[in-house]
């Protein structure tokens, strides 16, 4: 298996807060790997920082080999490096339809291409994969009418509109009903095995993250504090103090 | 005639309809209704502004109020590029452009007034790319008030440049003859210039947001990080937004020049206070990003605004202050979004029951 993204010694400050220190994590193709820790725990300023939301104090990363630690949001997600949102972001005032249209790769796009139209190509995997979340019935109504639940939905379908060779998810499941989480999950597992879209996935529901990660890294105060498979994560005493406050 | 109706297809049978008829009106206009020939070529000039303005703040939502300068900087050029292949443009300027020494023949008339309204677009666009690349970069309530600046200082700029005749402007070259006849002439030319300048940008403007242009545009207007998440060049985006609008607008501002004969930098080419303001309230009021709200807009300011100059003279912009509050405080969202808010189904956003269903009946 091949190296799909680097990154090694990444520090990142906010004025006197360190968000994250010193920070190295490595993830092959094709796996799933969770990132836990506690609230403030630096866990979105890293995808921030992988992203190149803001630029990194130290450190390097690299997305398939390629050195991207100085490169900007569009240019990273054109590269097929993409990321959802903790507030789940989509366009409020396009239909479904019009998100996942509009969340087509970029990728070779010339000027030209700026002024084509749809191709039924396109059409028909927007409709395939609004109903591989569930949407499809909605598919003609504004994003921002559905649902928080739904948005997020509309959200991972337009990830997988784009079609990342990787993707960073946000608390995937956070204010999805339980119900609706295992289909989730069932849906990041399909995406992953089908799609072969390497996943780093943020989460704070242990029974999720420990179901779907093969591998799980831990933070806390910014630093990395663990590493392993989700049974060993799950026993490490550290992790435990991490979240319940060691004496 | 899409498979799921994503393809947004701006021209289907009905809207095609009105627009003839709308074209028809126009085109019927000048000969129907004469003596209000002038007040229909402002209308049409009014439509193109309403027009352009909504593909910066409707559809893209980066509310400008820069827009104007395109119009003037159009204007200008135009103005130089008329008179001074013809004659010395110092001289000209010099003697107030009065008693007009500038004499032309039909032929050299409408070249200039062709180059000239070449030029004028080009400016236009250039402008806009040339601003746009230093303040595009703003966004919300920073871009609106960046570009507030923009038409004091450019009026200021061209009234202190004595070579197209400072603060007291500038005068076009008349229309060749001087009869009454050829005034006419004049005007029912200008007439359907304005109207065909307005059709070309509404189709291709129209035709622009069916494309990925204008989900890209919606995409900044709606989320614009998000919109850089998901790898759009939106800085690429903006400037052309901005470029198409300006590239209009300059050539409207030629048009609009010549039809003024003489123009100043303050209250005609870089109005800010005036056109200016009034092109970001028409497409408020009409509904912005909708198809048919600008020109909803435009109609209705325009035949307002031309009643309160003629009834209410003097208080005039009392009323108009008025009609603004009642607009913004009964429809926020403009005529065409109040539609939209109590008739979703009208614009096609609907829950399908099975996607069989939803297939069959588009």
């Amino acid at each position: 298996m091949s190296v799909m993204l680097e990154v090694t010694s990444v520090s990142k400050n906010f004025g006197g807060v360190v968000a994250n220190r010193d920070i190295s994590i490595r993830i092959e193709q094709g796996e799933i790997v969770g990132l836990i820790g506690p609230n403030g725990s630096g866990k979105t300023t890293l995808f921030n920082s992988i992203v190149g939301y803001h630029p990194v104090d130290a450190g390097s990363i690299t997305f398939e080999g390629r050195e991207i630690t100085r490169l900007r949001v569009p240019k990273i997600a054109r590269l097929g490096l993409l990321r959802t949102f903790q507030q789940t972001r989509i366009f409020g005032k396009m239909t479904c339809m019009e998100n996942m249209a509009v969340s087509l790769p970029n990728r070779q796009e010339g000027l030209m291409a700026a002024f084509s139209r749809l191709s039924t190509a396109a059409i028909d995997r927007a409709e395939e994969l609004l109903e591989f979340v569930g949407l499809h019935s909605k598919r003609h109504l504004r994003g921002g009418d559905l649902s928080f639940g739904q948005q997020k939905l509309l959200e991972f379908a337009m990830a997988l509109m784009n079609e990342p060779r990787m993707l960073l998810l946000d608390e995937p499941t956070a204010g999805i009903n339980p119900t609706l989480i295992n289909g989730l999950i069932d849906r990041l597992q399909r995406a992953n095995q089908q799609l072969g879209i390497t996943l780093l996935v943020i989460e704070h529901n242990m029974r999720v993250i420990m179901n779907l990660a093969e591998r799980i890294y831990c933070l806390a105060h910014g630093q990395l504090l663990a590493e392993g498979e989700p049974s060993a994560i799950q026993n490490d005493q550290r992790v435990i103090d991490a979240y319940l406050g060691a004496s | 005639m899409s498979a799921g109706g994503i393809q947004r297809d701006p021209f289907n049978r009905t809207t095609l309809l009105i627009l003839l008829a709308i074209a028809a009106i126009g085109i019927a206009g000048p000969f129907v209704a004469a003596d209000f020939t002038k007040q229909l070529t402002i209308f049409w000039v009014m439509v193109l502004i309403s027009y352009t303005w909504d593909t910066m703040g409707g559809q893209m939502g980066y509310n400008s109020f820069g827009n104007i300068v395109f119009f003037g900087v159009g204007m200008y050029a135009s103005a130089i590029v008329q008179i001074a292949p013809y004659t010395d443009l110092t001289a000209y300027t010099a003697a107030g452009g009065q008693g007009s020494a500038l004499v032309l023949d039909l032929g050299q008339y409408f070249l200039g007034l062709g180059l000239g309204a070449l030029a004028a677009g080009v400016s236009g666009l250039l402008v806009a790319v040339i601003v746009g690349s230093g303040i595009l970069g703003l966004r919300g309530h920073y871009f609106a008030i960046g570009t507030l600046a923009l038409s004091i200082f450019a009026a200021e700029m061209v009234s202190g440049w004595e070579l197209v005749g400072g603060g007291s402007g500038i005068t076009m070259p008349g229309y060749p003859g001087t009869t009454i006849a050829s005034e006419q002439e004049k005007t029912l030319i200008f007439y359907f210039l304005c109207f065909a300048l307005a059709g070309t940008a509404f189709s291709l403007l129209q035709w622009l947001y069916s494309t990925r242009f204008g989900l890209a545009i919606n995409a900044i207007r709606d989320d614009e990080d998000k919109a850089e998440a998901m790898g759009i060049k939106t800085a690429r985006y903006k400037t052309m937004a901005w470029a198409i609008s300006g590239f209009f607008l300059g050539i409207c501002g030629a048009l609009y020049g010549n039809l003024l004969i003489h123009v100043d930098p303050r209250d005609t080419a870089f109005d800010g206070a005036g056109l200016g303001v009034w092109m970001v309230l028409m497409v408020v009021l009409g509904g912005k990003g909708t198809f048919w709200g600008p020109l909803i807009g435009a109609v209705l300011f325009h035949v307002t605004k031309e009643l309160f100059w003629s009834y209410l003279l003097g208080l005039q912009y009392i009323a108009l202050g008025i009609l603004i509050v009642v607009i913004v405080v009964f429809f926020p969202e403009g005529i065409m979004g109040w539609f939209r808010a109590h008739y979703p189904h009208w614009f096609g956003e609907k829950v399908e029951p099975a996607k069989e269903a939803g297939e069959a009946s588009s």
